[in-house]
């Protein structure tokens, strides 16, 4: 074939892709410089350039094909592009400066650009390849899903992205049954923080939509055809339809078969040129400066480069784009934009409405926004937006950035300051229509100097108590130093409410997961600090038994580690013995593994057992391993749990024992051990009333009397001294074990975290214990059957599963850089 | 390479720490605390407390902050300074993560 440069208006520019990339460098080309280029446009789809990111709305039959078509063919025409529709280029050959197509076509170029955008991500299991099998990237995709939707059914959605939940929001429009596996704990994790995630999810499964979180899909499942999905926690979903929507790769194959330099994608400089001068690229199939991006705003970016660098200006140059997110999901208002990665109370703002749903947070650095996560309110996102590209100065309006633009103007006075400024008629609490004026003259006139006694008199945040921070304020500027604000405490400075209020809302609301709960009761920080993340994660491990996932990163080491760590930064390991009790096997065994491991000291504890110090961390999996082996387990010495039950000898050997107290004290131990509590606790069983156990400083005692058992609560010795109350007195050992777990279930169910035992006895009263216990026998037995059902869930040696593999992680450095032969040079021992 | 051009080493892949967690490198001259915060932002710090010299790794991660185990200090990843009424600093490294790899610059980590 003769091939022919330089016909016509000017030289030649081949572009091999027609997506909206492509299209918008030729807009831009033909407004610099019309009749510079000869073009040839290669697409593999059979039509003209279309709006992609509109596919969404066309699959939720919100619009046409028409509607989302950018250029038609008379656009084409009238710019004197040769469209190539449907033909797929194969190969590029850079010496001759031609392209070849499937069809065997051959055309030569002067300057080529390559746009050849991405194609989708297959998670590569078992049946990705079966009929029914979707991804959502084009017109033909949406066709197929379409078809398939007319004929209903349950459609699984695998990836809980931009893309996925566009999908899966579209099937469901269409009448289906919408399932959407994510990997990831939250949805959208790229571009929302955790507690967007959590009100998106929120959302999302409203509609009707099924969300697995932390779903991982193990195969796709069906013969000749899709039937369901398997997750590789055993769970099976049924489908007629399996859209894979878990991500997008830039398609680089082309660029990479001709020579180019191809990392993640193609290379590109800042003027948008390949690793061969007369090569463009543009769009998602690129790569620049170790970004790709897959938002059309950057495409956009980049074409406008493309296109004065094929006009000739050598200066345009792309320095890459800040991008920013909306769900094209009617009804869902979100937006992300920038970094908002991490952020903490100095440099966050944090807004939550959470009866309406809102949730915005902008993060700060110096004096500029850096990023903004906007859920359920966003008008503001284009102008939050644009502070941050323009990195404008905000430190003028930093108090009032998150009320938005419309707010800005007007100066905000803090709570005293504004409640000392508003007029005597101004209501202050709506519900029952009392004025300033009221409230500041029943708090002068009848000396009124607490909340509680406002309320009763005036009615003033009585009723949803929405007010109470302004009535507060007011008091607190009526009396000045004379107020002392209110004793409750609350939980942390990331939270008003009080532990035990937090705990009560996690139940009554069930609040499941900690963004659920930090979304729904307000917290001010994005997520938590070192005292309420512990705190919530026993909440909610208590709450959920069963289904809530233990959060490691938000337990204190040694509770993560299950050993106690030492002032050198070495541990502690404590293996149980069972109500003191041990065996010559066991001692040899904690012989052997002192001498073994170098350990330097082995002491009794006060708690019968003994203690193996200064262990090192990386030892730890094989320590417990072989401590394993001879029957020894975890003696959760390090939690906040049952610690151990001190025993006396009973009636087996001592003259004065009246019952085998040893013997309940093993059964105790072996019923409560592993469960979690809000602080450490400590039981004892002594066999007669001699007390040899000390159970009358425990937490929990019983002290074993001729007739039975009586059980004692509430006693500490520790930083407080104190004996213990007596609960009441039962007859067998099986009644007594049913008491103690299921005083033990009230603790955990009530108790503030952190409080020992004797501290919430003293918070709700010895006597509301004793009557749940002790006579209400219908409640005692729920307790003790909760207690049962959430000592399910701990039911393994933490040691035996960490011996095994498990978090393996946590015990092992990230890499180890040691000199080789005392030389200068350094080498990596990756894990 | 000259005295001071920056010596980058892989330490391994941003996957392998947890999310509000750290794990240690460990050098001839020092242990390194590399942290991840929960939105895959990494900082490395010298793994000593100011205070005590506790083990910041095993501290918990909130923010761009980490909780000393042994007495709760809170420092400030970024530079290292203890927050609050607290007085003291961990010496802070040079660290990077490109492609979803760490590298810590060596020559300031072995430096005395």
């Amino acid at each position: 074939m003769a091939l022919l440069r330089h016909n016509g208006k000017g030289r030649k520019l081949v572009v091999i892709g027609n997506g909206m990339a492509a299209g918008r460098v030729l807009e831009q080309l033909f407004e610099r410089s019309p009749d510079a280029y000869d073009v040839t446009v290669f697409g593999a789809e059979p039509r003209t350039n279309y709006n992609r990111i509109m596919l969404s709305p066309v699959l939720a039959g919100e619009k046409t094909y028409e509607e989302i078509v950018i250029h038609d063919e008379a656009w084409y025409e009238k710019h004197g592009v040769t469209l190539r529709k449907g033909e797929n280029v194969t190969a590029i050959d850079r010496d001759l400066r031609t392209i070849a197509t499937a069809a065997g076509h051959v055309e030569a170029y002067d300057k080529l650009l390559i746009a050849t955008g991405s194609t989708p991500i297959a998670i590569p299991v078992h049946g990705v390849t079966l009929p029914g099998v979707v991804t959502f990237r084009d017109l033909d995709d949406v066709d197929v899903m379409l078809r398939a939707a007319e004929k209903g059914g349950c459609a699984v959605v695998i990836g809980g992205g931009l893309l996925g939940l566009e999908a899966a929001a579209g099937l469901k429009a269409k009448g289906m049954q919408v399932t959407v596996i994510h990997l990831m704990p939250t949805l959208m994790e790229r571009q929302l923080d955790p507690s967007a995630g959590y009100l998106l999810k929120k959302s999302i499964e409203s509609r009707g939509i099924e969300v697995l979180t932390e779903a991982n899909t193990k195969a796709i499942l069906g013969e000749d055809r899709v039937t369901g999905v398997l997750l590789d926690d055993g769970r099976e979903i049924s489908a007629d339809m399996v859209v894979m929507a878990v991500g997008i790769r830039p398609n680089a194959k082309l660029a990479k078969e001709a020579g180019l330099v191809v990392e993640r994608g193609v290379k590109v400089d800042d003027h948008m040129r390949t690793s061969d001068p007369d090569v463009y690229a543009v769009g998602e199939c690129v790569e620049h400066r170790g970004l790709c991006y897959g938002l059309v705003a950057p495409l956009f970016e980049m074409a406008k480069v493309v296109a004065a660098q094929l006009a000739g200006e050598r200066k345009a140059a792309y320095t890459g784009s800040v991008t920013s997110t909306k769900l094209k999901v009617s009804g869902i208002d979100l937006f992300s934009a920038g970094d908002f990665s991490e952020g903490d109370d100095s440099d966050e703002i944090v807004l939550r409405d959470p009866t309406r749903g809102i949730y915005k947070r902008i993060v700060l650095r110096g004096d500029r926004v850096r990023g903004a996560v906007l859920y359920g309110e966003t008008d503001d996102g284009p102008w939050l937006f644009d502070l941050l590209k323009k990195e404008t100065d905000v430190s003028a309006m930093r108090d009032t950035l998150i009320f938005g633009q419309s707010f800005q103007g007007g100066a905000l006075l803090e709570p005293l300051a504004a409640a000392a400024a508003l007029p005597d008629d101004a209501e202050i609490c709506g519900c029952n229509g009392v004025c300033k004026g009221t409230i500041v003259s029943a708090i002068t006139k009848n000396g009124l100097t607490s909340l509680d006694e406002v309320r009763a008199q005036t009615k003033a945040s009585a009723s949803c108590g929405q007010c109470t921070t302004k009535v507060e304020a007011l008091i607190a500027s009526t009396l000045g130093d004379g107020y002392e604000a209110a004793k409750r405490k609350p939980m942390c400075k990331c939270i008003d409410l009080t532990h035990e209020e937090v705990r009560g809302l996690v139940v009554s609301r069930h609040l499941d997961s900690m963004p659920a709960v930090m979304q729904e009761l307000g917290w001010k920080t994005s997520c938590g600090c070192p005292s309420c993340r512990p705190a919530l994660n026993y909440y909610l491990l208590c709450a959920f038994p069963l289904d809530y996932k233990d959060d490691a990163q938000s337990r204190f080491i040694n509770e993560r580690a299950h050993a106690n760590i030492q002032k050198d930064g070495t541990f502690s390991v404590v293996p149980r013995m069972w109500g003191g009790l041990t065996t010559p096997n066991e001692l040899r065994a904690i012989a052997d593994v002192a001498d073994r491991f170098k350990i330097p000291t082995v002491k009794v504890t006060g708690g019968q057992r003994i203690d193996l110090l200064g262990v090192r961390k990386e030892d730890l999996p094989a320590v417990w391993a072989r401590l394993n082996a001879a029957g020894l387990v975890s003696g959760h010495a390090y939690a906040k749990g049952l610690r151990t039950v001190k025993t006396c000898v009973g009636k087996e050997w001592c003259r004065f024992g009246t019952q085998d107290s040893t013997g309940l004290g093993v059964k105790m131990e072996r019923l409560l051990c592993g469960s979690w509590t809000p602080a450490k606790v400590k039981l004892a069983v002594s066999g007669c009333p001699r007390n040899c156990a000390e159970a009358t400083v425990k937490d929990i005692g019983v002290v074993c009397v001729d007739s039975g058992y009586d059980i004692h609560i509430a006693g500490a010795a520790g930083l407080h001294v104190r004996a213990t109350d007596l609960l009441g007195h039962v007859e067998t050992e099986e009644e007594a074990l049913e008491h103690v777990a299921a005083v033990m279930q009230l603790y955990r169910e009530e108790a503030a975290y952190l409080d020992r035992l004797y501290k919430w006895v003293e918070k709700v009263g010895l006597e509301r214990v004793r009557q749940v216990i002790m006579e209400d026998h219908e409640a005692r037995k729920a307790l003790y059957e909760r207690f049962l059902v959430s000592q399910r869930a701990v039911r393994k040696d933490p040691w035996a599963e960490r011996a095994a593999g498990f978090g393996a992680k946590e015990f092992t450095p990230l890499a180890v850089v040691a000199p080789i032969e005392a030389a200068v040079e350094l080498a990596v021992a990756a894990e | 390479m000259n005295a001071f051009s920056p010596n980058w080493f892989d330490i391994g892949s941003i996957e392998q720490i947890p999310r509000r967690g750290a794990r240690v490198v460990k050098t001839p001259r020092r242990d390194i605390a590399v942290f991840r915060t929960a939105g895959d932002e990494i900082f490395a710090l010298e793994n000593r407390c100011p205070h005590r010299g506790g083990p910041l790794s095993e501290g918990i991660v909130h923010g761009r902050k980490v909780a000393c185990p042994l007495h709760n200090w809170i420092i400030d990843l970024e530079n290292g300074e203890a927050t609050g009424a607290d007085r003291g600093c961990a010496r802070r490294f040079p660290v990077k993560v490109e492609k979803g790899r760490i590298y810590l610059e060596m020559t300031a980590a072995v430096t005395p």
